[in-house]
Formats: structure tokens, sequence, C-alpha cells
């Protein structure tokens, strides 16, 4: 793949990568995507490494480039699955490690969004929640004579539908929301749907080892370890789409962000919970689920 | 299925070949997969006959009798056709996105030949189950699973590996790791009534 040199400091990446093609991109160049008016450089250095603005008008103009065949072929949607190796633990670190005041997006994802990330994230999801939720609930009942051991694969299956609607409809309708609000409100910031499908995508993965841990059957570890998660997957989200409201009606961003978080929260509560907190089993004759504890 | 290698010395001919020569062919590609060596035979003259004996084979071994199947939640015999199939495309179209130069069907058929270690798993797990079920029992399974796991994973990556572009291998083996641990996984967990 292309990549760029630009002064954040990715001389590590190139070094990793020594045949990739280069570019380099001197000064700074006019954006068409850019708002007019927009002074360049203002608000602090804070506001440049969450807009990403030296780098972003770098990378808009290969970005326009690349994604050029038609969608009906299978290049289209090879420029989606674009990624090193590199590139994906670096992403996966990042959602893993949000730092105050990097943006997600700009930082990794760079306008090369990618659908590889997502994709696999959620089924490595579905399965760890199945299978954490298997073991969890055979380690319960260990030793007890009458239990029957259930494989459950009808939950992998429900578990899929949930994770996969949540990875895909969420940012749909949160992008379809913040292309309505640009069309009102000038932002400086605004994310394509891909990006914002990656962003969710990347974000889910902290939940991986969460599901994985969750196998140990104290109440306190599990909601400690659920709180961590939401905390770090949320403030992931909340770091990467604030400055997209942040030019909006005060109300109006407070409630986006509000509303994104209240969304993850229903996501970690309704899917781990049910799966790790009810039980079906065999007792006897038939299938019983009932609440654990 | 379509075969990809023509008759040699007769191209033109649409004649069918004898069965003994197409087991014997399948036989040959189950031995590659036992004892996996940097070869092109899997990928040259990709069949899709090997998958689908395997396929079926662990379909059957996998399901339970029709009594208890339908209680249990365990998987039926579509449930597990759907996996493999399933899982095996998602698995190909995933390294054709991410640039590999491997065809699809060679990908299924390699993916599919894979399988032979972890069906001779579901078969000694089969048997041990006979016995005394207990802790050593257990053990004994768990060992021959992770054992024919790792087989499998060794096998597909000696084949699969060289047709992905270097800084992507890793990329394009994972979804290979999580397909073999989820059959590994209803391998183990199989109980029957």
């Amino acid at each position: 793949g292309l990549q760029l040199l630009s002064e954040f400091g990715d001389e590590a990446t190139s070094a990793a990568n020594p045949g990739a093609t280069t570019i380099h991109i001197e000064g700074p160049s006019e954006s068409p995507t850019h708002q007019p008016g927009l002074p360049r450089g203002s608000g602090g250095e804070e506001d440049d490494e969450l807009l990403g603005n030296d780098d972003s008008d770098k990378t808009e103009l290969l970005a326009g480039q690349k994604k050029s065949s038609p969608f009906w072929t299978f290049e289209y949607y090879q420029t989606f699955f674009d990624v090193d190796t590199y590139q994906v633990f670096d992403r996966i670190k990042g959602s893993v490690l949000p730092i105050p005041g990097k943006n997600f997006v700009r930082l990794y994802i760079r306008s090369n969004p990618d659908l590889y990330g997502p994709f696999w994230i959620c089924a490595t999801l579905v399965f760890a929640i199945a299978i954490s939720g298997n073991l969890s609930n055979f380690l319960i009942h260990l030793g007890e004579k009458t239990y029957h051991y259930v494989p459950e694969f009808r939950k992998v299956s429900i578990a899929a539908t949930i994770i996969y609607a949540y990875a895909w409809l969420v940012p749909l309708a949160l992008w379809g929301f913040l292309m309505w609000r640009n069309s009102k409100v000038v932002n400086i910031v605004s994310y394509s749907f891909l990006e914002t499908v990656c962003v969710y995508g990347y974000s889910l993965f902290i939940y991986i080892p969460t599901a994985v841990l969750w196998i140990i059957p104290q109440k306190a570890v599990r909601w400690i370890l659920v709180v961590i998660a939401l905390g770090i997957s949320g403030s992931v989200l909340a770091m990467t789409f604030w400055p997209a409201v942040r030019e909006d009606n005060r109300r109006i961003a407070l409630a986006t962000i509000v509303t994104i978080v209240l969304l993850h929260t229903l996501l970690s509560v309704g899917c781990l919970f049910s799966f790790l907190f009810l039980e079906c089993g065999s007792f006897g004759h038939g299938i019983y689920c009932r609440k654990a504890e | 299925m379509a075969k990809a290698a023509e008759s040699s010395g007769d191209p033109g001919t649409t004649s069918p070949r004898p069965l003994m020569r197409d087991l014997k062919a399948v036989g040959k590609k189950f031995m590659h997969v036992l004892y996996p060596r940097k070869s092109n035979t899997l990928l040259r003259d990709w069949d899709l006959w090997g998958p689908l004996i395997l396929c079926v084979t662990l379909a059957l071994m996998l399901q339970r009798s029709s009594v208890d199947s339908e209680k249990d939640g365990g998987p039926q015999f579509a449930e597990v056709f759907v996996i493999v199939w399933f899982g095996a495309v998602t698995i190909t179209l995933n390294s054709k996105l991410l640039g590999g130069n491997i065809s699809f069907f060679q990908s299924l058929c390699v993916l599919g030949y894979c399988i032979l270690p972890l069906t001779v798993a579901m078969l000694v797990c089969r048997l041990v189950l006979l016995a005394e079920p207990g802790p050593i029992n257990f053990m004994v399974r768990l060992f021959v699973v992770i054992v024919m796991f790792a087989w499998s994973i060794v096998a597909s990556t000696a084949f699969l590996a060289d047709s992905q572009p270097p800084n992507r291998k890793a990329l394009a083996i994972y979804p290979v790791f999580l397909f073999y641990f989820v059959i590994s996984w209803m391998i183990l967990t199989f109980t029957p009534q």
C-alpha cells in the first residue's frame, strides 16, 4: 500500500516497511474538502492533534485517488482491506489505550479505513462470548450430578446477529445524524461512513479479553471488568466524535455523546450480562433457562 | 464437481475418469495433509470431494441421536455443514481481498482437506467417550484435540502462507486459526447422551 511520511513521527512505520512506496508531499496545500475561511493552526496544539489538520489535507488528496473502481468490481472492495499487519496492530493498540486529546480516526485511520478489523473483531467477539458463557456455566455446575452439559450453539447465532447489527447499524445512524447536522452547522471535522464503522469496530476489541476473563465466577470481578471495558471503549468513541459535534449547539453535542455512550452501555449490559448470567441447562428432561446466582 | 487438471495426453476427450483414479487422488491429498511439506499438489490439482467427505463425516459424528438432539442444543448436521462451508468461503474471500493470489476453489480445497486431523480427533474422542467418564477421560480428549488442532493449523499454513503478500500473512492466517479453533471447540465439547 501507499504510505505517507508526515511530521507526526511516521519514521518508525516507514522503517518497518522499507519496501513500500512512499510519497513526500511538502508544504501546506489547499484541500477542497476544508471548510472555507478556516484559520489553520488556530486553537492550540491540542486542537491540531484532535483535528489532524497538518496531515489531513495530504491524506485526503490521495484518498480521492484510491477508491476509483466502480462498486461492482472486486478491486473496489479490495481497497477496504488495504492494511498491513502492523497497521491493524496499531489500530487495536489505539483502541485499547485511549490517549486523552488524540483522535483515533486522525491518528490511526488516516483516510484508510479498513473493514478487516471490524469484521474479524466482531467474529472473534461472538465466539469469545459464546465459548466463555459456555465455560462459565460448566464451571459453576462442575460436580452437580443432575446437570447435563449443553453446548448451547443457538447462542452463537443470536450473539452474531446482535453484535454485527450493532457494528453496522449504530455507525450508520450516527453517520446519518452527523451528516444532517453538517448541513445545518459548519463542522470542521466530518467522518465518512467507513471511518465511523472502523472506529466502532475497533472500539469493540476491548470486549474480547473482557469476555474471556468473565469465566471467573466472582460477581465483583465481573462488574469491575465491565466498567473498565466500558470506560476504555466509551472514551475512544467519545474522544473521536466530540470534535465532530463540538461546533454545534451545546445541548445537541452533549446529547449525541451521551447517546453514543448509552448505546455502548446497552450493548455490554444486554449482550454480556444475558449470556453469562442466564444459564441454560438440561436438568432431567428438557431445557430450562434461569437467572444465575 | 469440476476438476482443475485435465487427463494427460487427452485434452479433447470428455470421457469420465475412472472412480479408482479419483479415489487415489483424494487419498494422495490426505497423505499430503498428514505429512505437510511444501508441495503444490493440493493447490494444483484441487478437488472438493475430499472436503465434502470430511465435512459429512464430521457432521455425522457431531450429531446426536434424534431423540435428544432437539433439546440438547448441540449442532445439527446442517449446522456443522453450514459452519464449515461458510467459514471456508469467508476465509477464502478474506485472503483474496487482502491481495492473495490463490484461486477461490484452491483455497476451499486446502481448508477442507486440512480438517482431516480434526476429523481423526473426533473419531478418537468418540472412542474415548465409550470408556468411563471422568477427568482423565477429559484430559485425554483435550490433549488429542489440541495436537490435532495444531496439526491442522501447521498443514494449512504450509499451503496457504506462500500465496499471501509478506506483510499481511498474519492477517490472512488469523481467520484460519479462528476457524479451526471453533471446530476444535465443537469436537471437545461433544458429549453423547
